[in-house]
């Protein structure tokens, strides 16, 4: 028997796998995302950048439990003209990379397009979806359809890129944000980002662990609703979906690739399994793929809506 | 998965020690599953949370240093005995041992440099009575940690205000023809560890060093500490000359908070060392 083809085309981007890095892990450098690509991953995203640098929130940022983790990093980075210089050349990794933009008004998503208009990126990722940085995703209000399109057509104007939005699984109607985004140009969705916000508090020092009190939830805890949300936007869209919350092994990603994603994002796994687990999740879902008669990713996508 | 402490616990400061007129050791009587080189995350609940050295270690104990510099050091300093302080780890790569120097063929040399020896005295405790030569350094008399706690030492001064005037790497000539280091671990400024390195690579010596870079998930997932694509906090601190000959950044840059990437000059300015 042959080893199954991991290969995906997402809107254009070759990958030799569906493993993608999120945004927000390990993405400061690109010395970090050669490493990535080093272990596996088809695709990587860095960490999001605004038109200013912002420092974040103070520690402890991120801190894990027994389901998952919770953080409110607050969108720490050295701003756009910074982020040009550090992934100038970044076409010596060698996996696709993913600009994550980030802003309040559309405008400023714009701005932040239009400084990196020099750098060799894949894709531009929208997060319309933080749940903990005010200002940005949430708390400016971008989980709205009308906001959606707002955002997604003005940056549509700006780059001929492939234009990923990153919705948030709080959305009940998430399929209606998916609709919108597809509307206004959009090439593919992300979904989810960090569910909540949680709050995890320690008992003895009567106080919640985080310096910012409440933070977005990935990791196992995530995982069933991400696989809904993927599930639910696949019936209302034609474009691609990244699905992205709590997948840690081969099973975790074909149970994803089946609610209809394209590719699959790990994150938080990464503290779990090491940073190779790009290349053990790829390894587990041939095996599977193997064992179960499936030869491409492509037989896979979307199979248990039938 | 990291073995210890996930989330901070609270734990109860059972002494404080003065070590010198800025620097003061918190005790804890706590068990902790540590090796030399480790560090742990020291939270002040609703304050901040930052890195620190085990300094001490024992069976049922350990303690951790700290220099005031800024604002949550000073609050630390300001701590008394009995009050809680949140602990998180340890984490991180440590230090390692060679046969050579565990069966006694071999010989080792400890460098220290300012509030950098915190990392090194519990390698030093295990070290000491091996074939082990000691250097400590400090810009001046009342900046030198830990001198009075071992016995042959030998203690430097950019001043002269005591010990030899000059930096440790001033002899480790001669102290090499001598000895035949097979290792050398240091912690300290990183324009000496990046001395300390390139002596010995020279010589061909094993070099570990242990290195400082902001941090903030601690547990190498955020991305934060990067150095030429290892993270501090969970690759390092320790690493030794391979590691160490791939890093461009060694002595040179870190990334300030935001994650823009500076000089180690402007780094230090901004950290306050």
């Amino acid at each position: 028997m042959t080893t199954p083809n991991l290969t995906i085309d997402l809107c254009g981007i070759k990958l030799s796998n569906p493993t993608v890095l999120p945004s927000g892990f390990l993405g400061t450098s690109k010395s970090l995302l050669k490493r990535v690509a080093d272990n596996g991953a088809g695709a990587a995203t860095i960490k999001s950048v605004s038109f200013e640098a912002r420092e974040g929130h103070k520690n402890p940022t991120v801190i894990p439990f027994e389901a998952g983790m919770l953080n409110a990093v607050g969108y720490s980075n050295p701003g756009a003209e910074e982020t040009a210089r550090e992934f100038a050349n970044i076409e010596d990794v060698s996996i696709p990379v993913i600009a994550s933009i980030i802003g309040t008004e559309a405008g400023d998503f714009v701005r932040v397009v239009d400084k990196l208009s020099e750098t060799q990126f894949s894709a531009i990722e929208l997060p319309l979806s933080c749940p903990h940085t005010p200002g940005f995703g949430l708390l400016a209000g971008q989980g709205t359809p009308e906001s959606t399109k707002d955002i997604v057509s003005a940056v549509r104007k700006a780059t001929k890129l492939p234009i990923f939005v990153k919705l948030s699984p709080n959305i009940p109607e998430i399929w209606n944000l998916a609709k919108s985004a597809e509307d206004a140009g959009a090439n593919a969705i992300t979904a989810v980002n960090t569910l909540g916000p949680g709050m995890i508090i320690n008992i003895e020092a009567r106080k919640p662990v985080l310096s910012y009190k409440v933070g977005g939830v990935s990791g196992q805890a995530l995982r069933p609703i991400a696989t809904r949300c993927v599930y639910d936007i696949y019936e209302a869209v034609k474009i691609p979906i990244i699905g992205t919350g709590g997948i840690s092994t081969g099973r975790h990603a074909i149970e994803m690739i089946m609610a209809g994603a394209t590719a699959i994002g790990v994150g938080t796994g990464i503290y779990q399994r090491g940073i190779d687990i790009f290349r053990k999740i790829c390894r587990e879902m041939e095996i599977w793929m193997s064992e179960n008669n499936f030869n491409s990713i492509e037989e896979l996508i979307g199979i248990a809506h039938e | 998965m990291n073995e210890g402490f996930e989330q901070p616990v609270m734990m109860k400061i059972d002494k404080i020690i003065d070590e010198s007129d800025d620097t003061k050791s918190f005790m804890f009587r706590h068990n902790l599953d540590y090796n030399p080189g480790q560090f742990i995350m020291v939270w002040l609940p609703g304050i901040d949370e930052k890195p620190f050295a085990i300094s001490s270690f024992g069976e049922d104990f350990f303690g951790f240093t700290v220099l005031a510099r800024g604002n949550f050091t000073k609050l630390l300093h300001n701590m008394k005995q009995g009050e809680q302080i949140g602990i998180r780890g340890p984490f991180g790569h440590g230090f390692s041992i060679p046969d050579s120097i565990k069966d006694g063929t071999g010989s080792a040399c400890i460098i220290g440099g300012g509030c950098g020896m915190a990392s090194l005295t519990v390698l030093i405790e295990k070290l000491q009575d091996y074939n082990t030569t000691i250097l400590i350094g400090a810009t001046t008399k009342t900046k030198l940690l830990f001198k009075n706690r071992y016995k042959d030492i030998t203690l430097f001064t950019d001043d002269g205000s005591e010990g030899r005037n000059g930096y440790p790497t001033d002899i480790l000539e001669d102290l090499h023809k001598k000895h035949k280091y097979n290792i050398i671990y240091t912690c300290g400024p990183e324009i000496m560890m990046y001395k300390v390195y390139e002596f010995c690579r020279k010589y061909n010596i094993q070099c570990e060093a242990s290195l400082e870079r902001y941090m903030k998930c601690g547990i190498g997932i955020c991305g934060q500490c990067v150095c030429d694509g290892q993270m501090v906090c969970k690759d390092g601190p320790v690493f030794d000359s391979q590691a160490l000959g791939k890093m461009s950044d060694f002595g040179s840059c870190s990334l300030l908070k935001s994650g823009q990437r500076v000089s180690l000059k402007e780094y230090g300015e901004w950290i306050g060392c």
